[in-house]
């Protein structure tokens, strides 16, 4: 095990930040943490790299325990969110810092920070002032600063964070291949599932200081532990449901479920692509209540008598009209039964009740 | 798998009505550092370490502080205050009450208040426009706007007898004198301080985002009232610290009024002055150095309060976005006027100190600083230039490494006792350079320290005096230094002391350069303090000044004049050089 963090607390007055955290990295692995805002993603890598202490529990590395040791002595890489490059020193004099640091002689030094800049797509660039660089760019540059030292450990948060959309989707696969080319162990942290997704081996689920889900990204994707994991990674199909064995009793009325799921009362998923839609009179009434493209096809916003909406993907040609009535049905192979209740579903079932033609 | 994720996950995130209730914060905002306050509540061994380094940087300025300048001071109450077996506390009470005591207490108040008015009056307007206006020639006007306020007090007292005294410009043209009246050291006050407000309540104006006005415009207000309600609330911290400022400098006025004051006029300062070294009254003059210490100390803990609140509170873009050319009559006419108002207030009076000093045949009176037959020295008047020099450059090595020290340590803003040094730095700033020199006299001259014969006596007290320029400059740059950037270099791998060299060196260099240039040319321009430990062998260009003023004769008034011109020509480049390097406003001065 590269790293692992054995009941980590850290605590700002009284609020417990990181709650309890035990988390297992091993070598080549890409770990991606992800959770909203303020759920201790950040200051997870900030204890790991020796930044802030802990309250309670260790950070091993190596098998050594990190207690008492300071950030410049843990040979782990840290990129920042903004980056943080050094404004008075030019490319070449980011990405040799590290080796600077470590006594590096010259021309190893040189002859690394070329290496790194052909490895990140900035071939050349090592004159330039800090300054003068996108924000693409200044990405890859804060990339090879941090990889230049060989840390055993490459932490990354929000490592795309500030860039646009394109830029960030095919700066994610272009990371993805260069650290299963380097063999490099990552740990990043993200609040962007799509980032996530693409980047991990393994993703972790956190909120509140606590880890809430941690597996392979199809397994988190498939099967999301709670309520919360679900709603966080963008699911809003989710209710109280009593579970029987082939239907699950719901306010949307009988919703078949996949066979095997654990029976009695829980909480219902029914993804997008599972709410079919057909004529009026069938199945489930609904209201369309609006529409969004989303490109590869249309969300549709439904509002039916007395429960809550639900979302139902749409391809191009079948989407209906806002006003629309139509009939819904649900497929069981896109329903899933989580695992504990879900604590908002009763707050979001009043707020669309109160305003029906919100929208 | 994972792309379909990305496709159908990301949009998910667009949101809807009615999902507003479900918890979620919106994806844009990126997870909140710790703030400063929650992370202060913690106490850990890190700490502790740190704690202990900033504690070891200030050992130096500390002890400095507590020799050169506490030391002094608590042997001038004691002089004062202690006698005949006891302490007297009474003594404060009958000094005060006695009526040409209080004559010069009321004085120094009340001109003092006029002063600030004055200067607020004349100097707001140009920080208007300095912070507002765009137009041709702003650098160098700037820079002729600051060379004031580094001028040595003796040179502005010459400027000002030369142009408004008996035999002035004033005086040739239409036989008016002012030098009798308040009226002189007023404006002399005014050409002293208009750089303060220029640059405090200028500074701040210039980085007041326009926006905010506008949207106060949008949401109705008049351009008035946006004025009113929005910018004039933001400033009122800005303009209360530097009134602050204004008051004090003027409150211990010195130079100045040793000057143009003439028998009439005595500021608490000149009189202190006068009871050392004219009546010998120690004790009197030991207990008003007591009634200004504590006026002052007044003034400088209301001045901190200002200043604190104006540092948290506003929010503020690049100088260079706000500034836009003049429109209209009325921009054109204020621009004019405050044109005006520096050449008539701050040009003239250094032209005429020029002229002056250039009145002889053939550089007459520059040729006779050679000379030291004129009995006031015991060597020739121009070897004060090579004095002041050595004393200024030592001066400036002390004042740079004790305020570098100090600045370093006081980085990190945390802790009550961070906050009572920072204040204890500037405390020399206001207490008068008198007060300095004055304990210098009468505690520094027994062993352990038994400095009177040695050299070092007075760039000590100049040094004291420029500290709190130099922590002033460097200290708002180091706290600039973004703290990730540290972090940045930490887990690269530099030790404490190499992210200090290779993170904040570089970016304080400039700073550092810039606090040593206001040093030197405070030290240059020092005389409060100088004059009462200067050895009559060994003059600065300030006091030398003084003592030829102080003599009758066409020829010594006229030296006098050269050899402020010389010591104005040296202060005015060091500062000019500063301005090239100076590029962004930094600092509070």
């Amino acid at each position: 095990m590269l790293l692992s963090l054995e009941g980590a607390t850290v605590r700002f007055g009284g609020r417990a930040v990181l709650d309890a955290v035990d988390l297992d990295v091993t070598e080549h692995e890409i770990v991606c943490v992800l959770g909203p805002s303020g759920s201790g993603k950040s200051t997870l890598l900030r204890t790991v790299a020796g930044l802030q202490p802990l309250d309670a529990g260790r950070v091993v590395l190596d098998g050594r325990d990190q207690a008492g040791v300071p950030a410049h002595k843990r040979g782990v890489g840290l990129m920042f969110q903004d980056h943080q490059l050094f404004p008075q020193r030019d490319v070449g004099g980011n990405v040799a810092f590290g080796l600077r640091m470590q006594g590096t002689p010259r021309g190893g030094q040189s002859a690394r920070v070329d290496e790194l800049l052909d490895l990140v797509g900035l071939p050349g660039a090592r004159g330039r002032a800090v300054a003068s660089l996108s924000g693409g760019e200044q990405q890859r540059v804060a990339l090879a600063r941090a990889l230049a030292p060989r840390p055993r450990l490459l932490m990354l948060d929000e490592p795309l964070g500030q860039l646009d959309r394109s830029l960030r989707e095919r700066l994610v696969v272009e990371l993805r291949e260069l650290f299963g080319e380097l063999g490099t162990t990552v740990l990043a942290v993200t609040h962007d599932q799509g980032e996530a997704f693409a980047l991990a081996d393994r993703v972790v689920v956190m909120r509140d200081g606590r880890i809430a889900q941690s597996g392979t990204p199809l397994e988190v994707w498939q099967r999301p532990a709670d309520a919360f994991v679900a709603r966080f990674l963008g699911f809003d199909n989710v209710v109280e449901a009593t579970v029987g064995a082939t239907t699950a009793d719901t306010p949307w009325g009988p919703v078949p479920v996949p066979g095997g799921s654990a029976q009695g009362p829980g909480t219902l998923l029914v993804r997008p692509a599972g709410v079919r839609l057909s004529a009026a009179g069938e199945g489930l009434r609904c209201t369309v209540a609006a529409r969004t493209f989303r490109g590869t096809h249309v969300a549709v916003q439904l509002q039916p008598e007395g429960a809550p909406r639900l979302e139902a993907a749409c391809a191009l040609r079948d989407a209906p009209e806002p006003g629309d009535v139509v009939g819904v049905r649900f497929d069981a192979a896109e329903v899933v039964v989580l695992g504990a209740p879900d604590p908002f579903s009763a707050l979001g079932a009043r707020a669309v009740v109160k305003d029906p033609v919100a929208g | 798998m994972t792309d379909a994720a990305t496709r159908t996950g990301r949009p998910a995130t667009a949101g809807g009505p009615g999902r507003d209730g479900d918890g979620r914060t919106p994806r844009s905002t990126r997870t909140p550092r710790p703030t400063r306050s929650t992370r202060r509540t913690r106490r850990t061994r890190g700490d502790l370490r740190q704690n202990a380094a900033r504690f070891a940087l200030m050992a130096l300025p500390v002890a400095f502080f507590a020799v050169f300048f506490a030391y002094p001071v608590a042997a001038i109450v004691s002089r004062g205050l202690h006698g005949d077996g006891g302490w007297q506390l009474g003594r404060i009470w009958d000094v005060a009450t006695r009526s040409d005591i209080r004559h010069v207490l009321w004085f120094t108040t009340w001109q003092a208040l006029a002063s600030t008015a004055l200067t607020l009056l004349v100097a707001l307007p140009g920080a208007y426009v300095f912070a507002r206006f765009d137009f041709r020639g702003k650098q160098v006007l700037r820079a002729v706007v600051t060379v004031p306020f580094v001028l040595p007090t003796v040179v502005v007292g010459t400027a000002f007898l030369a142009l408004v005294g008996r035999g002035g410009l004033l005086d040739d043209l239409w036989g008016v004198r002012l030098d009798t009246t308040v009226w002189a050291i007023l404006l002399a006050h005014v050409f002293f301080n208009y750089a303060v407000v220029v640059r405090t309540v200028g500074g701040l104006w210039s980085q007041l985002d326009p926006r905010q006005e506008e949207a106060a415009r949008v949401l109705g207000a008049s351009r008035l009232a946006a004025w009113r309600r929005v910018t004039l609330p933001a400033l009122g911290p800005a303009v209360a610290a530097a009134a602050l400022m204004v008051f004090l400098f003027t409150f211990t006025s010195f130079g100045v009024v040793q000057i143009l004051g003439g028998p009439t006029f005595s500021t608490l300062e000149v009189e202190i002055y006068r009871q050392t070294s004219e009546i010998f009254d120690l004790a009197t003059a030991a207990v008003l150095t007591i009634v200004q210490f504590l006026a002052v100390g007044a003034i400088l803990a209301v001045h901190a309060a200002t200043v604190r609140r104006r540092e948290t509170a506003l929010r503020l873009v690049a100088p260079d976005t706000t500034a836009r050319r003049p429109r209209g009559t009325g921009q054109w006419a204020l621009l004019a006027g405050v044109l005006v108002s520096i050449a008539v207030l701050l040009v003239l009076p250094l032209a005429v100190l020029v002229q002056r000093s250039l009145d002889a045949p053939g550089l007459g009176y520059y040729r006779a600083l050679t000379h030291d037959n004129s009995g006031v020295f015991l060597v020739a008047p121009i070897e004060a230039v090579g004095n002041s020099l050595e004393y200024a450059l030592a001066a400036t090595a002390i004042a740079v490494t004790v305020g570098g020290l100090a600045a370093v340590a006081l980085t990190r803003r945390a802790g009550r006792l961070m906050r009572g040094f920072d204040a204890l730095l500037m405390l020399p700033l206001g207490v008068s350079a008198v007060t300095v020199g004055f304990g210098f006299l009468i505690a520094l001259d027994e062993p352990p320290l038994d400095l009177r014969a040695s050299w070092i006596l007075v760039p000590l007290a100049q040094a004291l005096v420029g500290v709190p320029f130099v922590v002033r400059t460097m200290l708002p740059v180091l706290r600039a230094v973004d703290g990730r950037l540290r972090e940045a270099a930490a887990v690269l791998g530099a030790s404490p002391w190499r992210v200090w060299r290779e993170v904040d060196l570089p970016m304080v260099r400039r700073a550092l350069l810039i606090a040593a240039g206001f040093a030197f040319a405070v030290s240059l321009g020092e005389f409060g303090a100088t004059v009462f430990i200067a050895r009559p062998d060994n003059p600065t260009l300030p006091v030398a000044v003084a003592r030829l003023l102080g003599r009758a004769g066409e020829l010594n008034y006229g030296q006098a004049m050269a050899l402020s011109t010389i010591l104005m020509v040296v202060c005015a480049v060091s500062l000019l050089l500063l301005e090239r390097v100076r590029t962004d406003g930094t600092g509070e001065f």
